[in-house]
């Protein structure tokens, strides 16, 4: 199955609004520096690490000749010895460090709407539940667990994607 | 007669409470000759982290040489440096074992002839030691390494002197001891030692006499 979330290693996740195909070129580049990392130093490429990389390979495609810039943005996320890390990435190579964001459609909406729900002592399941009620607000028909996909990273430090077995139950609580 | 053997070398490192000590001979010598008695085999990568290179001197020379840049890409001092202004902190020793590891195993079929002796502490000031062979096999040890041409007595030493969680006094004593009783058994090596004591607080280097012949 085709998803938008993706693991790059076991404690950091991606996902990209814009080409579907363009994502994937930069999955593929940013596993192989993540696991370039580990074998010289054998422990996990910290998050800040692997995004700078990413950044460094998006930014290099804007200025190379015979290709063209990356049509995503990413938001990585990740948990390492610094803790929960969430970050922006652009086409330009630029980056961003947030405690929350949203990208593509309705991007303004979503950010308003994040910056009002958003206090900085949340627990995970409230987390999941302001994501499902932004996702909603510029959602067209109806969520379900088949049409919406959620990662997750806790302190155990294994970036999961729910079911849609479990997004189901969360979008029951949030009803 | 090993090339590990041409100069003559005796590295040991251990672990105390909260610290750690490493210490070495000072002999270069030529097989039997000796051409200079105040040689360095220990050099310090950041304030908690130090590494031994037992061996042939040329290569422990060539593998540690500070940041010239123009012959080559692997010098570990180089690529600590390389590795502070990208994370922006400290390596671990753990973490600069593994480098140095990985670096050693690059030249799998024609090895620097090195053993290197790696003590550091990391984490809450954690000690950690450990050796390798020339190819990049780590080893770690709770208690102490050895390494050189004296390995074999100072395992004997080492093995009798050692006690767990000694205070750095006490330790910079025993290591020292241990050293310096070795490298009596052993023609390729002494002519004194050089001793790092290592605290969470501070670094005491020691110059040691011994039998100076």
């Amino acid at each position: 199955m085709v998803q938008k979330i993706q693991l790059l290693t076991p404690n950091i996740g991606v996902v990209y609004s814009g080409m579907g195909p363009d994502f994937r070129v930069l999955v593929r580049k940013s596993r192989k520096q993540a696991e370039q990392y580990h074998r010289l130093y054998k422990e996990p490429i910290p998050v800040t690490q692997l995004v700078r990389e990413i950044a460094a390979v998006m930014q290099e495609f804007t200025q190379s000749g015979g290709v063209r810039p990356f049509g995503v943005s990413l938001l990585v996320a990740g948990f390492d010895d610094k803790g929960p890390q969430l970050f922006q990435v652009d086409p330009s190579g630029s980056y961003f460090s947030w405690k929350a964001s949203a990208m593509g459609k309705n991007v303004s909406n979503a950010k308003t709407f994040l910056e009002k729900r958003y206090t900085d002592d949340m627990e995970l399941d409230d987390a999941v539940h302001t994501a499902i009620l932004t996702l909603k607000e510029g959602f067209e028909g109806q969520i379900s667990g088949k049409n919406i996909e959620i990662g997750i990273i806790g302190s155990d430090k294994k970036f999961r994607v729910l079911t849609p077995a479990e997004i189901d139950d969360y979008l029951g609580e949030v009803e | 007669m090993s090339i590990f053997e041409y100069n003559g070398s005796a590295l040991v490192a251990m672990v105390g409470k909260n610290c750690f000590a490493i210490a070495s001979d000072r002999r270069l010598g030529v097989q039997l000759q000796t051409i200079a008695t105040d040689f360095q085999r220990i050099s310090k990568i950041h304030d908690k982290l130090f590494i031994g290179l037992s061996g042939l001197a040329t290569d422990a020379q060539t593998l540690y040489e500070t940041n010239t840049i123009t012959s080559g890409y692997q010098r570990l001092v180089f690529r600590h440096k390389l590795y502070q202004l990208r994370e922006e902190r400290d390596m671990k020793p753990e973490t600069f074992a593994s480098l140095v590891s990985a670096i050693l195993y690059e030249k799998r079929f024609g090895p620097y002839f090195c053993q290197p002796v790696i003590a550091g502490l990391g984490d809450e000031d954690k000690p950690f030691i450990c050796t390798m062979d020339s190819i990049g096999a780590k080893e770690l040890a709770k208690d102490f390494v050895v390494a050189g041409t004296a390995s074999e007595s100072l395992y004997g030493a080492c093995e009798s002197m050692f006690k767990p969680d000694m205070e750095a006094d006490e330790l910079f004593e025993t290591i020292s001891q241990a050293l310096l009783s070795s490298v009596d058994r052993d023609c390729l090596s002494g002519w004194g030692g050089h001793v790092y004591v290592v605290t969470p607080t501070e670094v005491k280097e020691r110059i040691l006499k011994g039998r100076m012949d």
